[in-house]
């Protein structure tokens, strides 16, 4: 929730980097960061799992097997066996679909509405931008996990509704971010030229604004997917999640979290660690991104 | 004792003591501890009186301890572990029971005193009876289960005298004075605290124990602790070993556990079976497992919507039901199984008891064909998350196992506050539950789960005249005695409902108490939660 | 100063009324009666309709608000069902627990975070800085009811150095006497040392949690705000009038750069008191987070309200005054800028 702060002002005063330079520079930024070359290989990684992960998977993920159960990790069950014998690998990579798809679509939809109402009241300012405000400060003073349960309680735990908690808590940071990215361009030299050239509001807005600052959100974007994720984690944990027995990491934590005492430490560790390094991947991508998009916060 | 082996031991203790010294062990402390019991649960009490408004579970258990009763059970030995006897009562407060025909006469403890050293008085005993067949809710419909509905029912014949007449013959009034609810309260102390909104004093006794009980609340933090002192003057039964019980809200099991295993509590009892069984066969510490009194877990159907108002349809769910498979994966073998006796078995006048079904795939996909479903239907399963743990892989393998039938289920799980709510619209297609009744007789279970009266706990909307007729007719015997017609009318009514099949029994639950091995003296009680009074430490 | 924060609290009106109407209807959509609950296990619908007249469950949503407004402006929040206290007492025992917990563990934080943020800045670009940053970006990743859980692990069940999981003080020790429901101040100030070890060491695991949560923003706020001031005039100028590295890093450089730093921590705190619910869940914390949850959980609609709102007016009086503090440190920043 804080990377806000560090980003905007400083890249706001960024010039935008020409297209063809973009490549070049994105080189030079994954060699001079190595980091962010590991993340972007995760990424793909992730992606792929996410793709062709149900098709490639040794066992069926929702078949239980009640001769096997809690099996420690072996040649058969790499990542061992749950509760009910079902194949914690199957499960966990056949998970990373539902929360890739959980992480985009929320952040979709929060880029919708945040995204635009942002940017509408950056360059509108006025009436627009002081109810806009008024709506995101509002937000702003709840504490958001305890909101976001609030909303899968109130309407019910399933995965639009997760999407729907996720993208409302984030609402706020994407009006700020864009907001002062629009506030800034609402007068710059390309907008007064579109506008000189007969172009209404509405285009401008969306035909020139928006393309200008899409590099900007696209970080926030990065950095949000890892919060989403975490945040979908956090709700099944508390027993808000996705329905039984549909594979999600969180809600596999949380079922092996009991278990972590007694010694079956693989039901919790794999999810966990499958969540924590898809997290990991957005965050660091998120950093990679905001060196690519803001050339001047490296030098 | 050879010298270098004592200088081992010796040692040794030193060298535990040396690690265990930063914490809190001075000699004082380990003398109380030595008289203190630490309890572990997940959830605690919400209100110090059974009386009030949305009492829960753990309510019931300061109220056990804490308050007395005229009467209470005595104890018997079932597989070598102490076990309430429901037919044989013991005087609590009472010294002497004396049963007529339509009443009962009560002789109380001349030494009884209340916790502020007022004598107990059949004034007392009127004003709490009637408290608890006036306020509403759940004390008065306990009452009522054992006739016991008007205040004129409670007479004070003389200050150490009281009697209780019986607005008819039933044989569950008596136990029913020996339940949790007929506490019987300091009428003084609780009046001068009432206000004119709040008549009976619901207000303070929510906050205050007032009784005259073993034991006395001496501070409660909601959601946190609860300590409770040993009352030295208590004259309902021999006096208690243990001193101090504090009893300690700890929300994740995982913790619960390893608190016990590393002998820092004394006593939890509701972990999770698989945990209870690795415990046992660890060996460190005392396991005991009971079955519930009079209680099952059970598959629900409602018969009054299509598809489930299907015979044919509940039959091939019954033939679908992974018995075994819940009973090793979801119970770690911790219960009793409800299913699958020899086709030939007779029916016993008892209950709980197994009905004859078994997984049996092909048999339930042909019922279904028969029952016009060839390509099975699309429906919801739904549970208590307030049991999940039991509850999700149980409905998870019944899911699974359902698919290959064709029943395609969803899931849904239900918040444990909305769950009653939901039930009592009686409009869940298919569910898991557990129904245990306090007192332990096959036609109080058939009263409140199948009678055509359809009390909430009649989750399948069933109605059979048949069975309504049964259930009548038991009631009636057993009030008059007649052994020939009440074994005829409970093999009726069971045996109407496991042919008409509206809910499947799977198992009965156990009731696992893990303590210490210094631990001794547990007793099962039909409320399932602990009893102070009798556990000994050392 | 005073007529700005007179300006300032007549903007936040607004918010905390949206709050309050947000939570309003938001409690009321969440599942589950109250009045089937407190009518009780064997209820009739006829008991829970009379319970409803009762609690004034039957009346419109408009009338159930407005007698809602007007016990809150005379300061009762409501019981909970499940705890059966008042809200307002609850709210009140618990603010200290999880305060204390929050404060520990963001001091923790920083204690690790902020050098790591200025030996990141320092050494720019270098495998420390990359260190850093995965460090602190791991941290951020972990689930924290995840790393709660392997800490108890490892720390209690293996090894045994930490005490039981069990709140704020072992069962067979005494609270210190509330003076300011911190039991780390308590018991300093009352001098038992003992029972400050006892509620440290309670402490260490849920705080390490909570720490290792917030590491990424305080070390990545430190490293921007040191990359700022190293790049800034006065620092070159120190520089170049030859004086050490060590000393332009100390005390020119880090000094500018902690004031952002500040108010970071100001956001976090009030965001991390939010947050750690999750946390208070695995270490059985009695603090308003576990207490919230529970109360979501069981459609338990006055905690929720009182712990939103209590927490509402937490983040604003909170922002204010660090905008205030920010003021008076730095002249040039205005209150209504």
């Amino acid at each position: 929730m804080n990377e806000n702060i560090s980003t905007t002002p400083v890249a706001a005063a960024a010039p935008k980097p020409e297209n063809n330079s973009i490549f070049r520079h994105a080189r030079y930024v994954v060699a001079e960061n190595p980091v962010t070359g590991l993340a972007f290989g995760l990424f793909i990684l992730i992606a792929l799992c996410a793709l062709i992960g149900p098709y490639i998977v040794p066992h069926d993920p929702l078949a239980s097997d009640t001769t096997a159960t809690l099996h420690a990790p072996s040649l058969k069950h790499w990542f061992g066996t749950d509760q009910l014998g079902r194949d914690i690998f199957s499960r966990v990579v056949v998970a990373t679909r539902l929360d890739f798809i959980i992480a985009i679509a929320s952040v979709a939809l929060v880029f919708a509405l945040g995204g635009f109402a942002g940017i509408a009241s950056g360059f509108f300012g006025g009436w627009t931008d002081r109810i806009v405000g008024r709506i995101s400060d509002t937000i702003m003073a709840f504490p958001l996990f305890v909101l976001a349960m609030g909303i899968v309680a109130a309407l019910g735990n399933t995965v639009t509704n997760i999407v729907i908690a996720t993208a409302v808590v984030n609402f706020p940071l994407y009006v700020r971010v864009a907001r002062a990215e629009a506030n800034i361009r609402r007068e710059a030299g390309f907008v007064q030229a579109a506008r000189l050239s007969g172009n209404g509001d509405m285009r401008i807005l969306l035909a020139h604004i928006l393309p200008n600052i899409m590099p900007i959100m696209m970080v926030q974007i990065s950095l949000t997917m890892g919060y989403a994720i975490l945040n979908a984690a956090g709700l099944s944990f508390i027993g808000l999640g996705v329905r039984p027995p549909t594979p999600e990491w969180g809600i596999m934590v949380a079922e092996g979290a009991a278990n972590i005492i007694s010694g079956e430490w693989w039901i919790a560790l794999f999810p966990g660690a499958a969540l924590m390094i898809a997290v990991f991947c957005f965050n660091l991508l998120g950093d990679g991104l905001r060196d690519l998009v803001d050339p001047q916060r490296r030098t | 004792m050879k010298r270098r082996d004592f200088l081992k031991s010796a040692s040794a203790v030193a060298a535990t003591s040396a690690i265990a010294a930063p914490a809190v062990f001075s000699p004082a402390k380990a003398q109380s501890r030595a008289e203190t019991l630490l309890i572990v649960s997940e959830s605690g009490p919400n209100n110090l009186d059974i009386h009030g408004v949305g009492t829960n579970v753990p309510g019931y258990e300061v109220s056990w301890n804490c308050y007395d009763r005229l009467i209470s059970h005595e104890m018997k030995t079932v597989d070598g572990k102490a076990y309430y006897d429901k037919d044989k009562f013991k005087p609590e407060l009472a010294e002497d029971m004396n049963v007529g025909d339509m009443s009962a006469t009560f002789k109380l403890k001349k030494n009884a005193k209340f916790q502020d050293g007022t004598p107990v008085t059949a004034k007392d005993v009127k004003w709490s009876l009637d408290r608890a067949v006036t306020v509403g809710g759940f004390p008065t419909f306990q009452m009522a289960a054992g006739s016991l509905t008007k205040p004129e029912q409670f007479v004070v014949v003389d200050d150490n005298t009281f009697r209780v007449d019986f607005a008819r013959k039933d044989r569950l009034t008596i136990p029913d004075l020996a339940v949790v609810v007929p506490c019987v309260i300091n009428s003084e102390l609780v009046k001068k605290n009432a206000t004119e909104k709040d008549p009976w004093g619901l207000e303070y006794t929510k906050q205050n124990t007032a009784g005259s009980g073993a034991y006395k609340v001496a501070s409660w933090v909601a959601g946190t602790e609860v300590v409770l002192e040993r009352n030295d003057a208590w004259v309902g039964g021999p006096l208690p070993k243990v001193k101090k019980i504090i009893w300690r809200i700890v929300p994740s099991s995982g913790n619960r556990r390893a608190l016990l295993e590393r002998g820092d509590a004394d006593i939890s009892y509701d972990l999770p079976n698989k945990d209870f069984v690795e415990l046992k066969s660890a060996g460190k510490l005392n396991i005991i497992s009971t079955p519930y009194s009079n209680g099952i877990q059970y598959i629900g159907m409602n018969v009054k919507n299509p598809p489930f108002d299907n015979l044919k349809v509940r039959q091939a769910v019954a033939y679908a039901i992974p018995y075994q498979k819940i009973m090793d994966a979801v119970l770690f073998g911790l219960a009793k199984p409800m299913f699958g006796a020899p086709a030939d078995a007779a029916t016993q006048v008892a209950w709980p008891q197994p009905h004859k079904f078994n997984i049996d795939i092909a048999k339930a996909k042909a019922l279904l064909a028969e029952a016009g479903y060839p390509n099975g239907f699309e429906t919801t399963i739904s549970f208590d998350l307030g049991f999940a743990g039991v509850n999700e892989p149980l409905c998870v393998l019944v899911q699974e196992s359902l698919g290959q039938i064709g029943i395609k289920c969803t899931i849904n799980k239900i918040p444990g506050a909305n769950w009653r709510t939901e039930l009592n619209k009686k409009v869940l297609p298919l569910y898991t539950n557990v129904f245990s009744g306090w007192l332990d007789y096959p036609e109080y279970f058939f009263i409140w789960c199948y009678h055509g009266k359809n009390s909430i706990f009649n989750t399948m909307s069933y109605q059979s005249k048949t069975t309504d007729g049964f259930i009548d007719g038991a009631v009636t015997a057993a009030a008059t005695g007649d052994k020939a017609n009440y074994e005829k009318d409970v093999k009726g009514f069971v045996d109407t409902a496991y042919a008409d099949m509206p809910r499947i029994p799977l198992y009965q639950p156990y009731v696992n108490v893990a303590t210490q091995k210094n631990i001794s003296g547990y007793q099962y009680w039909f409320h399932r939660r602990l009893d102070y009074r009798t556990l000994v430490k050392g | 100063m005073l007529r700005m924060i007179a300006k300032r609290m007549v903007l936040i009106i607004p918010n905390l009324i949206g709050v309050v109407i947000v939570t309003f209807l938001l409690t009321r959509a969440l599942p589950g009666d109250p009045a089937a609950y407190f009518a009780g296990p064997a209820a009739d619908k006829q008991a829970i309709e009379q319970i409803r007249v009762k609690l004034g469950l039957d009346k419109p949503l408009i009338v159930q608000f407005g007698r809602y407004v007007n016990d809150l402006v005379h300061g009762d929040l409501g019981n909970s069902l499940s705890t059966g206290q008042p809200v307002v007492t609850e709210i009140k025992n618990r603010l200290p627990a999880s305060a204390e917990l929050t404060l520990f563990g963001l001091i923790l934080s920083m204690v690790i975070a902020v050098p790591l943020g200025i030996l990141a800045a320092v050494k720019q670009g270098s495998w420390i800085d990359h260190t850093c940053r995965v460090v602190a970006t791991a941290g951020v990743s972990l689930p924290v009811f995840f790393t709660g859980l392997l800490l108890v692990y490892v720390f209690y069940f293996e090894l045994g150095w930490s005490p039981a999981p069990l709140g704020r003080l072992d069962a067979f020790a005494t609270a210190p006497a509330q003076i300011t429901g911190f039991y780390l101040i308590d018991s300093v100030l009352t001098g038992k040392l003992e029972t400050f070890r006892a509620s440290l060491s309670q402490l260490l695991l849920p705080g390490f949690t909570l720490g290792i949560f917030s590491l990424a923003p305080i070390a990545r706020m430190t490293r921007a705000s040191m990359l700022a001031v190293l790049a800034s005039e006065f620092v070159r100028t120190a520089r170049a009038s030859g004086l050490d590295n060590r000393t332009v890093i100390i005390t020119y450089a880090f000094r500018n750069a902690m004031l952002p730093v500040i108010t970071t921590l100001g956001m976090v705190f009030s965001f991390l008191l939010g947050a750690n619910v999750l946390v208070e869940k695995v270490f059985a914390w009695p603090g308003i987070g576990s207490y919230a949850v529970e109360a979501l959980i069981t459609s338990d609609f006055a905690p929720v309200q009182g712990f939103v709102l209590t927490m509402a007016v937490l983040y604003v009086v909170l922002n204010l005054i660090i905008d205030i503090l920010y003021g008076v440190i730095d002249p040039r920043v205005r209150l209504d800028g």
